[in-house]
């Protein structure tokens, strides 16, 4: 059954403090190399059938709509996987 | 006046919110989110709480819910709408007003009386206040942070659509101490803390005169009749 993968992301201009708080724990730990952490958030859809140009736009759709708040968030990748 | 008060799974402050209704003179209606059916009240309360956890983001789910097509049709076509906290989270989500909700600038949940300026008086829900005028009611949020983006915050400012905004120290992070934002029309209004929560002596924040006394709160479920009629 093919997988349908959303990546969602805060928009860069809104402060993450999640990923703040991960960034100030890596500098503490001495890892130093990692500039900045931001969090977002990963969306597994399975569907049934055929993944086609229709049903991708439509999951495009629920994506912006429902997946992330346009808002606050970007929808930063749609792209289909095969599940194991 | 009968003014519904819409209970989801996770609302938590929806019998305060009840109980405010009628201390200010009017008649509360509990609303079911799975119903379409606004059972003819004259306005709407969006409460308090933690509807579906949280989960996806803070009202989201609920901004789905059956009633919520109701509720948008009802606020389009005028009806006075607030939304309390969650409430607003919701409204913020169901997009009749601008801007969202985001987890506080600090991380923490903060639980403090807080101080407000009412910017917004020519709304159903604020037009007890005058312009300018100071009053504290409680705040309880993990996320209450006022977002938007620059061009949106300019055009909120530019509109006067702010209804409230934090006196003092800024508790969240939020964008130009925004804690309560409204439509253009005025009739649907959100904001971060808690009117309901001081509303009656005994059960609000503390006052100079006595403890817990502060009613700040009420001035907002009243409701006066000829600001709806407007």
């Amino acid at each position: 059954m093919p997988l349908i993968v959303v990546d969602v992301m805060p928009k860069a201009e809104i402060l993450d403090p999640q990923g703040k708080a991960v960034t100030r724990a890596l500098t503490r730990l001495g890892h130093e190399a990692v500039g900045q952490v931001r969090i977002g958030k990963r969306f597994e859809l399975t569907v049934d059938g055929e993944v086609t140009d229709e049903l991708l736009g439509r999951i495009r759709t629920v994506a912006e709509d429902v997946l992330a708040n346009t808002v606050i968030e970007d929808v930063v990748g749609i792209h289909v996987e095969e599940q194991a | 006046m009968k003014v519904g008060v819409v209970t989801f799974p996770g609302t938590l402050d929806d019998r305060d919110a009840q109980r405010a209704v009628r201390l200010a003179g009017h008649e509360p209606v509990a609303l079911w989110h799975r119903d379409h059916d606004l059972q003819g009240v004259d306005a709407i309360v969006l409460p308090g709480g933690f509807s579906y956890g949280d989960y996806l983001r803070a009202g989201a789910i609920a901004a789905l819910s059956p009633i919520m097509t109701e509720v948008v049709d009802a606020a389009k076509r005028g009806v006075p709408v607030l939304g309390i906290c969650n409430g607003f989270q919701m409204l913020a989500e169901a997009k009749l007003l601008p801007g969202g909700l985001v987890r506080n600038a600090t991380g923490l949940f903060v639980r403090r009386d807080q101080r407000l300026t009412v910017e917004r008086t020519s709304t159903p829900w604020t037009n007890g206040f005058e312009p300018g005028q100071e009053i504290v009611i409680p705040l309880k949020n993990g996320e209450g942070r006022f977002v938007s983006t620059k061009t949106e915050l300019e055009r909120i400012e530019g509109e006067g659509l702010v209804a409230f905004r934090y006196a003092g120290r800024n508790p969240n992070g939020s964008m130009d101490d925004i804690a309560g934002v409204s439509n253009a029309a005025g009739n649907v209004v959100g904001l971060m803390p808690h009117p309901e929560h001081a509303v009656e002596l005994g059960f609000g924040p503390d006052t100079s005169a006595r403890m817990r006394s502060g009613l700040d709160g009420l001035t907002i479920f009243a409701l006066a009749l000829e600001s709806v009629a407007a």
